[in-house]
């Protein structure tokens, strides 16, 4: 928290769990068990190199590519190895389509598994109790309060995430995107839309 | 919290700076091979559900508080960082920081 206080004596004093995470840095530093360069590379790429966007060009290809869809829902590792959007924690990757008749959605009912090289860190809603429990119990209301509302006869799945094995919606691509290129399209795809959550823009 | 929230803007991946640190930490530990990242959601996930029984946790900062008790834990059992060691270091953070003049970077005392 900024405190500009010029008379202050001293230096604003972190909250206790940041004192926490300090010295577990500093014991395993001492030991030669961490890298502290290395934690500044990993903090960097999350917050600055791997985000929705990475997910968004996976969709956007696949929208305007049906070899590369047909690949990406047989066995997405290979293409995705291929990009560099492999896990750091050796997770497999499901794809899953979004059809008229099937609307897929992603949880994480144990914690907060997420695939993160395709977008980054989960936003908080998704870490939240009341999502988790509620994402499998009741998911056209968690839907509904999302904004989104499906046809009576579009069915719903739930796909619950694990430390192995973490999903990837593929959303449908929106009415009125023909003839964009993959740029083009890659911004009609939110984060939400990867998690099911959410559908893609429709282009303005 | 602002009165008026821009819902366009980007949410910050990381809440505040330690969030991401003990992030960049159990992700390094796990890289370098010191638990599987099974292992992590099995202990992880078993912190949240005990803590997630007397309230509803938010997933905010009493998850990542919940990340960082896992940690300890973890460390702890495995002999590398103590809880005595752990006081002692932490506190000598707190001395650290009260006694180094403000603006100035905070360092140790050897």
């Amino acid at each position: 928290m900024p405190h500009d206080h010029h008379d202050h004596p001293h230096s604003l004093l972190p909250p206790d769990p940041a004192l926490r995470v300090k010295a577990l840095e500093t014991i395993l530093t001492r030991k030669g068990l961490i890298d502290p360069a290395a934690l500044d590379e990993i903090i960097d790429t999350y917050q600055n190199r791997i985000g929705p966007q990475n997910g968004a060009r996976v969709v956007a290809r696949a929208w305007a590519d049906p070899a590369f869809k047909a690949a990406l829902l047989a066995d997405p590792m290979p293409l995705l190895t291929e990009l560099g959007y492999y896990g750091r924690q050796g997770e497999h990757m499901v794809v899953v389509e979004n059809t008229p008749e099937t609307h897929n959605m992603v949880v994480c009912t144990l914690c907060s598994c997420y695939p993160w090289p395709l977008l980054g860190i989960p936003p908080g809603w998704y870490k939240s109790d009341a999502y988790r429990s509620r994402a499998v119990r009741e998911p056209r209301k968690v839907l509904a309060e999302f904004g989104v509302s499906l046809p009576e006869g579009t069915a719903v799945r739930v796909w619950d995430s694990t430390a192995e094995i973490r999903y990837l919606v593929l959303p449908m691509r929106p009415e009125g995107s023909e003839g964009l290129d993959e740029e083009a399209l890659a911004e009609l795809v939110t984060r939400d839309s990867m998690i099911g959550t959410g559908l893609a823009r429709v282009p303005a | 919290m602002s009165e008026c929230p821009d819902i366009a803007a980007p949410e910050p991946v990381f809440a505040e700076p330690w969030h991401a640190q003990v992030f960049a930490l159990t992700v390094h530990l796990n890289e370098a091979g010191r638990f599987t990242w099974a292992e992590w959601v099995d202990r992880f996930s078993a912190t949240l559900a005990r803590h997630g029984v007397s309230r509803d946790l938010d997933g905010g900062e009493d998850y990542f508080n919940a990340w960082l008790e896992t940690l300890e834990t973890l460390l702890s059992e495995a002999g590398e960082a103590v809880p005595e060691e752990r006081a002692r270091m932490r506190a000598a953070w707190e001395r650290a920081y009260l006694s180094t003049p403000h603006g100035q970077p905070v360092r140790l005392a050897e």
